[in-house]
């Protein structure tokens, strides 16, 4: 009898497979849209609502006083009212707490005879900022002189923008939650659907099985990094500082390591709800503490060791180490090691408990 | 290699979930070549019995042999060479009945060509449409079509017709009569008697996870004793109790088993049964005890014997309840 290599049914059942989970994926829009579409409207959003802004001006009001200090008062407005990045009000004494109370003001500069008093709440920022400022220019316009000088230099340069920050966290989290989601919950579903019973009831080999997931997740992948790149890259001149390659091997990694995550979490659950419920409450602590929207270092330091062994913190900063400060190899080596780990430990665990029938 | 003469060879087969016991000590042998029904209402264990027989699901206690080979040695040998055919699948419906099929094909080193085991299932016309837009009958035959694309020797067949029109149930016949022809051998599942009897060379009626009756269709008919069933409805007499009422018609049931050609006779559903070997002896006798007993017939009706009346004498159901 003429049968056919072991091998070549294998390499023949991983294709059909993989064109099964391709085909699946791609005839569903919604998960296009949300693999593809989702990271560049996001993109777009916060890069718009964070753009960088010209600094604001400080806006403070003179108290317009009925006695003596009037001239006092009618100096410190023009004072001000010169400066660039002052805006400045007279107000009646009555007016003036009102604005300041409302946050319309972030200071009150009220004339005395003997110079001025500010009224301002220490407790917000830009009342802290608006006394520095005033009081320096209304010093200074009263005729201080500085006894050194003292010159500024004004930087803005790629990489230190919030869209900067922003790119590499979306990618990590696009990484995510495809993993965990286009992965978890088409195998609940599956099972839920006696499919994967059926599937067991032919010659065909688990593990091929298990393989064809991760193909067609390292396959979409090559597809899911370009447009956020180029998109970013054209939209708001978001660079890749470090080499693409390497890129793109973090990304595989966390790719990979999160589809085995998604592996783990359906390798039990009976239905898409039981796994819906585990991939949240997975993925929404990593959402808020590693570092998508902001620095992880938010948190408070005895946290940081915590935060810095979860997957998403670790590829995020080996994200962000390749793409803003053009990291080598070497340099993001210990966060991909830390995503390597968790993929490991999670491809031991899910092959022990998967359910098959 | 020697074909073994038993397809299928199980003893002792036990199946519990926690305290609910699905199979409780089932013995059944399939021969070579064979369609071999398994008859039950739903719940009787069927499907686990066929499950733990496919392997899908690890019997309690007991032994099962397939093809002569067992589960725990052989899992590989076996999946290469079964056709399996669950009660309920629900294949992507995303995918269309080209790429479902030669999905499974994938998985067999040797097997039949894809397009002619769509077309045995006659889905021919329907190589290119989704599984999402087919009918039942169309779903049922395709996921009989994945069973056969590995060329199986032995088929199993859950519930392959439940739920299915009239044509599709017919169609799916001859698709499971040519398998035979060929050579393979068929376990099926159904609660359908008019297919058991078409379909199977001998038939096991299992209930409450027991095999209570084992034989080819005409010898479980035969062993009602009679090949015609007689109801007999009679007029209620208005005030009586339910007690009162099912010990009257204990009591006409009783009589009218020694009425001339009457083989058997209970009551059931507020009627009396009989089994008759002669219609034309015992009509006539039954109808003179009525009269003689003064009670009045409201309806008759007669009927060849089915498995279906196996089932109700043998449990005192009826199948589908």
């Amino acid at each position: 009898m003429n049968e056919p290599s072991h091998v070549r049914v294998r390499l023949a059942a991983i294709r059909q497979l993989s064109l099964m989970r391709l085909r699946l994926f791609l005839r569903e829009p919604g998960a296009v849209f949300w693999t593809f579409g989702f990271p560049l409207l996001l993109s777009l959003v916060l890069g718009i609502a964070f753009r960088n802004r010209p600094a604001e001006p400080v806006v403070v009001a003179v108290e317009a006083p009925s006695e003596v200090p009037l001239a006092r008062a009618e100096r410190a407005y023009a004072i001000l009212a010169a400066a660039q990045d002052v805006e400045v009000k007279r107000l009646a004494p009555l007016d003036a707490a009102t604005a300041l109370r409302t946050g319309k003001v972030s200071l009150v500069v009220v004339p005395t005879v003997a110079g001025y008093t500010y009224r301002f709440d220490p407790t917000r920022p830009e009342s802290r900022l608006a006394r520095a400022v005033t009081d320096d220019l209304l010093q200074r316009g009263e005729g201080r002189v500085d006894p050194v000088a003292s010159a500024s230099r004004v930087v803005t340069e790629p990489g230190t923008r919030y869209i900067d920050f922003l790119v590499p966290g979306l990618i990590g989290l696009g990484l995510m939650s495809t993993g965990l989601w286009g992965i978890a919950f088409s195998l609940a579903e599956m099972r839920t659907k006696k499919l994967l019973k059926r599937l067991m009831a032919t010659p065909m080999r688990r593990s091929d099985f298990l393989l064809s997931f991760l193909v067609v997740r390292a396959f979409t992948l090559l597809f899911e990094l370009p447009p956020l790149l180029v998109f970013t890259r054209f939209v708001f001149d978001v660079r890749i500082q470090g080499s693409i390659a390497l890129l793109v091997a973090v990304a595989m990694l966390g790719g990979l390591t999160f589809a085995v995550i998604g592996l783990l979490l359906a390798s039990r659950a009976e239905n898409p709800q039981v796994v819906s419920g585990f991939i949240n409450a997975v993925s929404f602590p990593m959402y808020l503490c590693s570092g998508v929207f902001f620095s992880s270092s938010r948190f408070p330091e005895p946290i940081q060791p915590l935060l810095r062994l979860l997957p998403l913190t670790a590829l995020n900063d080996a994200l962000r180490a390749v793409m803003i400060d053009g990291a080598s190899l070497a340099m993001v080596a210990r966060p991909m090691l830390v995503c390597a780990g968790w993929g490991g430990v999670a491809f031991v665990l899910a092959l022990r408990l998967f359910k098959w029938r | 290699m020697a074909e073994p003469e038993l397809s299928v060879r199980c003893k002792g087969l036990v199946k519990r979930y926690g305290d609910v016991t699905a199979v409780d000590g089932l013995d059944l042998e399939v021969r070579a070549g064979e369609c071999f029904g398994l008859l039950g209402p739903n719940g009787a264990g069927k499907t686990t019995t066929v499950e733990i027989l496919e392997g899908l699901v690890e019997p309690t206690a007991g032994t099962v042999e397939i093809l002569g080979r067992r589960w725990e040695t052989d899992e590989g040998w076996l999946r290469a060479r079964l056709g399996v055919s669950l009660q309920e699948t629900f294949l992507s419906d995303r995918l269309t009945v080209l790429e479902i099929v030669t999905l499974f094909r994938s998985f067999y080193a040797r097997g039949r060509n894809v397009a002619d085991a769509i077309a045995l299932v006659a889905l021919g016309e329907k190589l290119h449409a989704r599984y999402g837009t087919l009918s039942g009958g169309q779903k049922q035959r395709l996921a009989v079509a994945c069973a056969l694309v590995g060329d199986p020797r032995l088929l199993f067949l859950d519930e392959p017709t439940t739920g299915l029109d009239p044509q599709s149930r017919r169609m799916l016949w001859d698709v499971v009569l040519a398998f035979k022809r060929d050579g393979g051998s068929v376990v099926l599942t159904t609660h359908y008697m008019d297919e058991a009897q078409r379909l199977c060379d001998r038939v096991g009626v299992v209930d409450h996870g027991k095999m209570i009756a084992l034989g080819t269709p005409q010898e479980l008919i035969d062993s009602l004793g009679g090949n015609q069933i007689v109801e007999v409805s009679v007029a209620e007499p208005a005030g009586e109790t339910p007690e009162q009422l099912a010990k009257a018609l204990a009591d006409l049931a009783e009589a009218l088993k020694t009425a001339a050609g009457v083989q058997n006779a209970r009551p059931q559903n507020g009627r009396v049964v009989l089994t008759v070997t002669e219609l034309h002896v015992a009509l006539p006798a039954v109808l003179q005890e009525l009269q003689a007993r003064r009670v009045a017939l409201t309806n008759l009706s007669t009927h060849q014997a089915t498995l279906e009346d196996v089932f109700v004498t043998l449990t005192g159901r009826a199948l589908r309840e």
